[in-house]
């Protein structure tokens, strides 16, 4: 994994609550044996019309969305599925972050560890980000700082090890593998107690 | 002495090779890990990408169910994949299987099946356990107390490779459900009552223990559809605490103890239960007396309602685009509304019990003009016991059609699936915007209520059908 520390960019919004896994990719999609090249289906039931030609209500159809690496949804964003084709195909599709409210559990696990900053910020300055399509924000890792003109940057919590691994760029199962003598006396005690 | 402990916390700290830190999770320990062909192509690349092996090929246990079609193969032996992509993800689970030497239960299995219905058939899902697989409904496997949870295709590489996970430790959140389910009313009502109460993302970042007396009442089938359903609240996992009725179903099972160390086994599985004054996170208290055939009007499993029930007025857009989408009308009943299609199958409602449900309903019945029934066993011994019993002739004989063994119109990926419009009362999980198809409108029901809207051919109350047999 590459690190992320700053993602600069102007926002899109889909303000839809609720916005699940079969929305961002659906299943009919996943017969994939790879990583790559989902983000021309990312949101497709929703991006397109009948007859392949992009829907004008779709929000990030929109110009002005085009581009927009940071997305702002509404609540409860990657309900659903386990699927880490969703951050796959969003990652594909350009988008390098997803701010929100609440975030899915397994959902913010994948997107996280593959670089998609999945972020929960607050009650308040969410309605403020929903309000505010398309402004320019500035995404600190480090810092767990996002910069926004004309209002105090917003703080959000990130989990101390997911944080660790974006901004050095670390794969987790490195980490796991240096457990390796642990795992094994672990398994010789559960033989033993069995 | 010890503090009192959860059910959660006593599985959770028995699994736990590292502790977790303020800068590191825990690593925990997976006893078992289930794979499917759809969430591990990517994982087995992982392996062969670092030139790692499987750590623990005899805790590795693998099915087709996903992009597997439901009608036989051709005389010539070919199967009518939807795709061929579906059928090149099925052959390469089955290359990535002897290449690593796990054990799948393909194409020639007699016990292949949806992998959360296998698992507890092949007793390979025990109390205690810790069991994961990419796949979000692995919550069904907490209805024999184990901690079961869907992961990501990243973390199916780690478990594959290292047969551990990193975890923070989830929180732990209580449903009391006190008294008895009335008459004709089941455990999918009672489930989808209760994701109608806590809401679809009421459980996030929980663990759900599901107890009290309606709980404890219930068969293992009917554990395995309320423990399947805590994801779509957005739990971390459901957990049912094992009891009699648990041992006596796992019993003898192929992948149980035998003998003296089954004896051994259920007298430590015999305390795998919540301490009296274990502190919970979070405590719901649901009067199971209240429950009635409940079904979802909107698009996610929270929007749920007793089908004789207002459907309830739009708070916002949003909601009202959810309404608008099922085409559902605020202040009118979903009971009554015309259906299409009817899906009985699925990880939620595809066993043995719930098949003798929607058969129940339609023996010596048709199913109304106009509307297409499928239904789909959820694994090949489900699929020999319900013929044994004559069930396929009943489904048969009412006009339905009889699938074999997978997933099907849950995902709608194998070429089930409706049209663009059509309204599905459906077994399965989830009801979201084109998760049966395209512009299908999805209605979540119980198996008696999907056969008695079929034989209606609008949303039917099944317990009609069931006092009527009792009267005649």
């Amino acid at each position: 994994m590459k690190p992320v520390t700053r993602i600069q960019s102007r926002t899109a919004v889909l303000a839809d609550e609720n916005i699940d896994t079969d929305r961002i990719i659906p299943a009919r999609f996943l017969t994939t044996t790879t990583r790559e090249g989902l983000g021309k289906v990312c949101f497709n039931d929703w991006r397109y019309l009948a007859d392949g030609g992009d829907n004008p209500a779709f929000p990030l159809n929109a110009l002005e969305a085009r581009g927009c690496e940071i997305l702002v949804a509404g609540h409860n964003f990657g309900c659903g599925s386990s699927r880490e084709h969703a951050p796959w195909a969003l990652l594909d599709y350009g988008i390098h972050a997803v701010l929100c409210s609440e975030i899915a559990d397994i959902f913010r696990n994948n997107a996280l560890k593959n670089g998609l900053l999945a972020i929960v910020v607050g009650a308040e300055e969410h309605r403020w980000l929903l309000d505010h399509p398309g402004v320019e924000l500035v995404i600190d890792v480090r810092g767990q700082t996002i910069a926004r003109p004309g209002a105090d940057p917003i703080r959000f919590e990130l989990e101390p090890f997911a944080r660790h691994c974006l901004l050095e760029g670390v794969d987790q199962l490195g980490f796991l593998q240096q457990h390796g003598d642990a795992i094994a006396a672990y398994e010789q005690r559960m033989e033993k107690a069995a | 002495m010890n503090a009192p402990r959860t059910l959660f916390d006593k599985i959770w700290d028995s699994h736990v090779v590292a502790t977790e830190t303020a800068d590191t999770p825990a690593v925990l320990y997976i006893d078992l890990q289930l794979v499917h062909e759809v969430t591990s192509p990517q994982a087995f690349d992982m392996l062969r990408e670092h030139g790692l092996k499987l750590r623990r090929p005899d805790r590795t246990l693998a099915t087709l169910d996903h992009s597997t079609p439901t009608l036989p193969a051709s005389a010539d032996g070919e199967r009518p994949y939807a795709t061929p992509a579906a059928k090149a993800q099925v052959a390469q689970l089955e290359a990535n299987c002897r290449e690593f030497g796990v054990e799948l239960h393909g194409w020639d299995s007699v016990e292949r099946g949806i992998v959360h219905v296998i698992g507890p058939e092949l007793g390979a899902t025990q109390p205690g356990m810790t069991i994961v697989c990419g796949d979000s409904h692995t919550s069904t496997h907490g209805a024999f107390g184990a901690l079961a949870f869907g992961i990501g295709t990243t973390e199916v590489g780690h478990v594959l490779a290292t047969q551990c996970l990193l975890q923070r430790k989830p929180k732990t959140l209580a449903i009391h459900v006190d008294g008895k389910l009335p008459p004709g009313v089941g455990a999918k009502d009672l489930i989808l009552h209760v994701i109608g109460k806590i809401g679809v993302n009421g459980g996030t970042g929980h663990v759900i223990e599901y107890r009290g007396a309606a709980i404890e009442a219930l068969s293992m089938e009917a554990r395995m559809t309320v423990c399947n359903m805590s994801i779509e609240a957005g739990a971390r996992a459901g957990l049912i605490a094992p009891d009699e009725t648990t041992f006596a179903w796992l019993k003898g099972r192929p992948r149980v103890p035998h003998g003296a160390a089954w004896d051994k086994a259920v007298a430590g599985w015999r305390g795998l239960k919540t301490d009296d004054g274990a502190r919970y996170d979070r405590e719901v208290r649901i009067d199971a007396r209240e429950v009635k055939p409940t079904v979802t009007y909107g698009t996610h499993p929270g929007m749920a309602i007793a089908m004789d029930a207002p459907v309830p007025a739009a708070h916002d857009a949003i909601e009202q685009r959810a309404l608008d989408y099922m085409q559902a009308a605020a202040g009118k009943p979903m009971q009554g509304t015309p259906v299409d299609v009817v899906f009985v199958g699925s990880c939620t409602n595809g066993r043995l019990p719930d098949l003798r449900e929607a058969a129940h309903v339609l023996r010596g019945r048709r199913v109304a003009e106009g509307v297409r029934m499928l239904v789909v066993p959820g694994s090949e011994a489900v699929r020999r016991d319900a013929e044994a019993e004559g069930l396929h002739d009943v489904f048969r004989a009412a006009g339905a059609e009889w699938r074999m063994p997978g997933c099907s119109m849950c995902i709608a990926m194998n070429g089930d699936m409706a049209q663009p419009g059509q309204l599905v009362v459906s077994t399965s999980n989830r009801n979201f915007e084109g998760r049966q198809g395209k512009g299908a409108r999805t209605v979540l029901a119980s198996p008696a209520t999907a056969a008695a809207s079929a034989v209606a051919g609008v949303i039917a109350d099944p317990r009609a059908y069931l006092a009527e047999e009792q009267a005649a």
